[in-house]
């Protein structure tokens, strides 16, 4: 399953360039011109060391965007508000079509106090039709965002037809135009981005208490009601001033995607803020350089793009959570209990013969349900880590070390069943099984406390139960 | 504005009906599942599945148009999927960042491709309702109604055939999974069925208002009835009359409001209010879970107690003090004053249940006795009762049955008379009256 989540995901990156290729060899080049303009290397060396004022502005703006976006998405992130900044930024453009019927001028900031306005009825409309009917809040959002984009649209098309071509501009509140951005965007930009910054540094300890443990912060003292106001203000001021850069089908991308990538690697909420924040401004630089030179491209979506494919890479290649990291955590886990099994196995063969012996794998194979080849893989390696010798395949004996090891796994093994007879009152037939899962996992003083709760010796304590019923419940029969 | 013309704003409301009929049918499913973003994600995410066609056979072919939406839309639901089991994320967030990139793409493919197309961002959003009459052969139905009929006629047929296998899977996947209904297996046929309703509406009336048609006529429908047979059905009359209604106010909205006429409003869009504004109408004024209703019914309920209130206050004033006649401010006083005493004061002096005996003071009328007696009765039987049953000391008794008075039926009231024999007195030692 693992692998076909990978693949599906490189499919995800690899269609459009597959598409792409398929598509520049294709002989209806010369009719439908689809080829990819490649900007030169002049260009691409400009933009990167940010040579122009224009893209200084836009890269600076489009970053602090990322960043300020990245912080409050990572608390949007854990208190599972995610979608609603989706029914927020869609709720946002009647407001921008009405400050501009009003004004009848394109003013930034009637446009997006107008926008904040619809936007702040939009969530408050999610949270009504939740608490007022017996509406849930997924139906809620998708109804507030697609009603209140609707009626945007309906007013962006009166706009349209009544005012004689200077409302050209207000398009890009849906799908973003960074290039556009001139020195006062970034500056509003700038200190949007300030505002999130040092408040979320400051509210860091409300927040997070908020976020993990509601009931505790109450208990604090704190009200949770304005923590959660003031987080939401947040999210809505980003939204609000990212609309220009990344439009606001799109903004809702730069809400979460930081965040859940920023969440793959690490579990402590300090680390995952301040990666978070940086995911989402490397996004915005990336993206707005990208968009600087490719300018037919809506910026919104390269932004995106950028911050999704950091999102497949932290997904798969995160130490902490990473897919792969936690398929090779697996493995060696299997491989340690597999190598386990076959020293316990052979250890109870040894106690049944009353000592150091040398043991065939035709005798260990009745130990359980594994086949010749697994065992003799096994055998293979535990030879090589030093654990047995090996003269043939009939002459298996533990060395020193295996056997020291062995005993400790068995001990563990017969301790855990013990324990489960005396104090969780199961049945001797039914503790191997349990015991056999639990053994590989027991710590030092796990190991400890059971030695104390069941005054054990330091030897191992000997099976609870016929050595036949060990046979049947964990081996073939 | 043209003038009206069937020829040209029929096909346009069959397309708009159209659509938004064969989107409440999988939609309501949608909604019970808890899954309306789904919805959401798929008819964002169809978008590169157009676009990857298009680029790939340089056509606008319905069937590779079909296919690669169905891929993408089913490629979101494992994605997310994928996301949510492997990746811990959750589902919802998982859902966000699915089909923003898959968006985010299939937007950077279109602009690619946009220079030959005609999908372009704009009607991406909003599509092109009032075009499609044009590509109408003469005196033919245009393509696009057609696309949007068979998918109407598709999902009909989806849900007839599957109506037991859906609404078992809606309630409760276990039991489904007893049964032997592969849930999973409708989980993506639903998933199909959705992103092929999403792109035979797509190019009508654009991935926003497909959202709208897809969750908000089954949602309004939800607020009207509690069986799914009958909500699909209002679900598909509500979505028809959005679309209907939708058109005729973008086509003559303007010209209400005092705007020139030559001002147009996008018909799709104004489809989109208007299943919106059906559906804040209905959450106002559903019969049963409408805001309104329930709104008047606890208003209702006050307004009866308060009255009971004020009648028992006279009765046991009355069993005390025959001959002396209640202060009218006392009475005010004892039930809290305020604007529902007073409705409450006006509607027994109405119901003549109480009358006047000058100097400010009042006192129970004939028909205002018997309805106090009865009251009182109930309210002393059910201390009794509770006196014998329960064990309760005597100043636990007038709480509860000060509570209960009011809900006592006369069934429930004749029970408790024969349950309690003749008892005589409650158990404080006043008379229980006949």
């Amino acid at each position: 399953m693992i692998l076909i989540g990978t693949w599906l995901l490189g499919v995800l990156v690899a269609t459009p360039s597959i598409a792409l290729a398929l598509d520049s060899t294709t002989p209806h080049r010369s009719i439908t011109d689809t080829r990819f303009d490649w900007p030169s290397w002049d260009n691409i060396v400009r933009v990167a060391m940010l040579r122009d004022h224009n893209t200084r502005v836009v890269v600076l703006g489009t970053s602090l965007l990322g960043l300020a976006a990245g912080l409050v998405g990572t608390f949007a992130y854990l208190r599972r508000r995610a979608l609603m900044g989706d029914a927020l930024s869609h709720a946002t453009l009647p407001g921008v079509a009405i400050a501009f019927l009003i004004t009848g001028q394109k003013n930034l900031t009637y446009l997006l106090l107008g926008a904040t306005v619809t936007g702040v009825l939009g969530v408050l409309a999610v949270l009504a039709i939740r608490q007022s009917s017996r509406i849930r809040e997924d139906a809620a959002i998708g109804i507030v965002l697609s009603v209140f984009f609707g009626a945007g649209m309906a007013l962006m098309s009166i706009v349209q037809s009544t005012s004689d071509g200077n409302a050209a501009g207000l398009n890009q509140f849906i799908y973003g135009k960074a290039a556009s951005m001139v020195r006062g965007d970034a500056l509003l930009i700038g200190i949007a981005a300030i505002v999130v910054v040092v408040g979320t540094i400051l509210m860091f300890k409300e927040f997070r208490i908020v976020c993990f443990d509601q009931d505790f912060a109450a208990s604090m003292g704190r009200s949770v009601l304005s923590i959660d106001l003031l987080m939401m203000g947040f999210v809505v001021l980003t939204t609000v001033i990212g609309l220009q850069a990344v439009g606001l089908i799109l903004i809702v991308a730069l809400l979460i995607i930081p965040a859940a990538a920023a969440r793959f690697w690490t579990d402590d909420l300090k680390v995952m803020t301040i990666f978070a924040g940086s995911i989402g401004a490397v996004s915005g630089w990336l993206g707005a350089s990208f968009s600087a030179l490719l300018p037919k491209m809506p910026t919104g979506a390269i932004i995106v793009l950028t911050a999704g494919a950091l999102f497949l890479f932290s997904m798969v290649f995160a130490f902490r959570r990473g897919i792969l990291a936690g398929a090779v955590r697996h493995y060696r886990l299997r491989r340690r209990i597999a190598l386990q099994h076959l020293l316990r196995a052979m250890a109870e063969i040894e106690e049944r013969k009353g000592g150091p012996t040398e043991v065939a794998s035709n005798e260990l194979l009745t130990m359980r349900s594994w086949v010749m080849s697994d065992l003799r893989r096994l055998a293979k390696r535990a030879t090589g880590s030093g654990l047995i010798t090996k003269k043939s395949w009939s002459e298996l004996e533990l060395t020193k070390l295996g056997r020291t090891h062995a005993q400790r796994v068995l001990r563990n093994h017969r301790l855990w069943e013990t324990y489960l007879i005396e104090h969780a009152d199961i049945a001797p037939s039914h503790v191997d099984r349990d015991a056999d899962e639990i053994e590989h996992v027991l710590s030092e003083e796990l190991i400890n406390e059971l030695e104390l709760a069941l005054e054990a010796g330091q030897d191992i304590p000997p099976s609870p139960h016929d050595d036949d019923v060990a046979v049947v419940a964990g081996a073939k029969p | 504005m043209m003038d009206w013309s069937w020829l040209i704003d029929g096909w346009i409301i069959a397309a708009g009906a159209g659509a938004a009929m064969a989107c409440a049918l999988p939609g309501t499913f949608l909604v019970l599942r808890k899954m309306s973003l789904m919805g959401d994600a798929i008819s964002h995410a169809v978008l590169p599945g157009l676009a990857i066609a298009f680029l790939v056979t340089h056509s606008r072919g319905v069937l590779p148009m079909f296919l690669g939406a169905v891929i993408v839309g089913v490629f979101t639901a494992v994605g997310t999927q994928v996301i949510t089991r492997y990746g811990k994320v959750e589902s919802g967030a998982a859902m966000g960042v699915v089909f923003s990139i898959l968006f985010a793409l299939g937007l950077v493919l279109i602009v690619q491709a946009a220079d030959h197309v005609d999908l372009d961002p704009g009607c991406v959003l909003y599509g092109n309702l009032s075009l499609i009459p044009l590509d109408a052969p003469e005196g033919g139905i245009p393509p696009a109604v057609i696309n949007i009929g068979l998918a109407l006629l598709l999902n009909i047929a989806f849900v007839c055939l599957f109506f037991k296998e859906l609404k078992i899977c809606s309630f409760d996947p276990q039991l489904a999974t007893t049964l032997g209904i592969n849930a999973n297996l409708m989980h993506y046929l639903l998933m199909i069925v959705v992103a092929v309703t999403t792109v035979a509406s797509f190019e009508a009336v654009g991935s926003i208002l497909v959202i709208a048609m897809l969750i908000v006529p089954p949602a309004t429908a939800r607020l009207l009835s509690d069986r799914l047979g009958m909500t699909l059905i209002l679900a598909v009359v509500i979505a028809a009359i959005s679309a209907v209604l939708g058109h005729v106010v973008a086509f003559r909205g303007p010209v209400w409001i005092g705007l020139d006429p030559s001002v147009s409003i996008e018909t799709a869009a104004m489809i989109a209010v208007m299943t919106g504004v059906i559906f804040f109408l209905t959450l106002l004024f559903a019969p049963r879970y409408g805001l309104v209703g329930r709104w008047y019914h606890r208003v209702k309920l006050a307004l009866q107690i308060v009255r009971e209130d004020m009648l028992g206050i006279l009765y046991r004033w009355g069993e005390r003090r025959p001959d002396e006649a209640f202060l009218k401010d006392d009475l005010m006083k004892a039930v809290g004053r305020g604007t529902l005493a007073r409705v409450a004061f006006g509607s027994l002096q109405r119901r003549r249940a109480i009358e006047n005996a000058g100097d400010n003071r009042i006192r129970l009328s004939t028909a205002g006795k018997d309805a106090a007696t009865k009251l009182v009765r109930d309210h002393r039987l059910w201390e009794g009762y509770l006196a014998t049953h329960f064990d309760l000391p005597l100043d636990h008794l007038h709480e509860p049955a000060e509570r209960v008075e009011h809900y006592i039926s006369d069934d429930l009231s004749q029970q408790l008379k024969e349950e309690m024999g003749d008892l005589g007195e409650d158990p404080h030692g006043r008379k229980i009256p006949d």
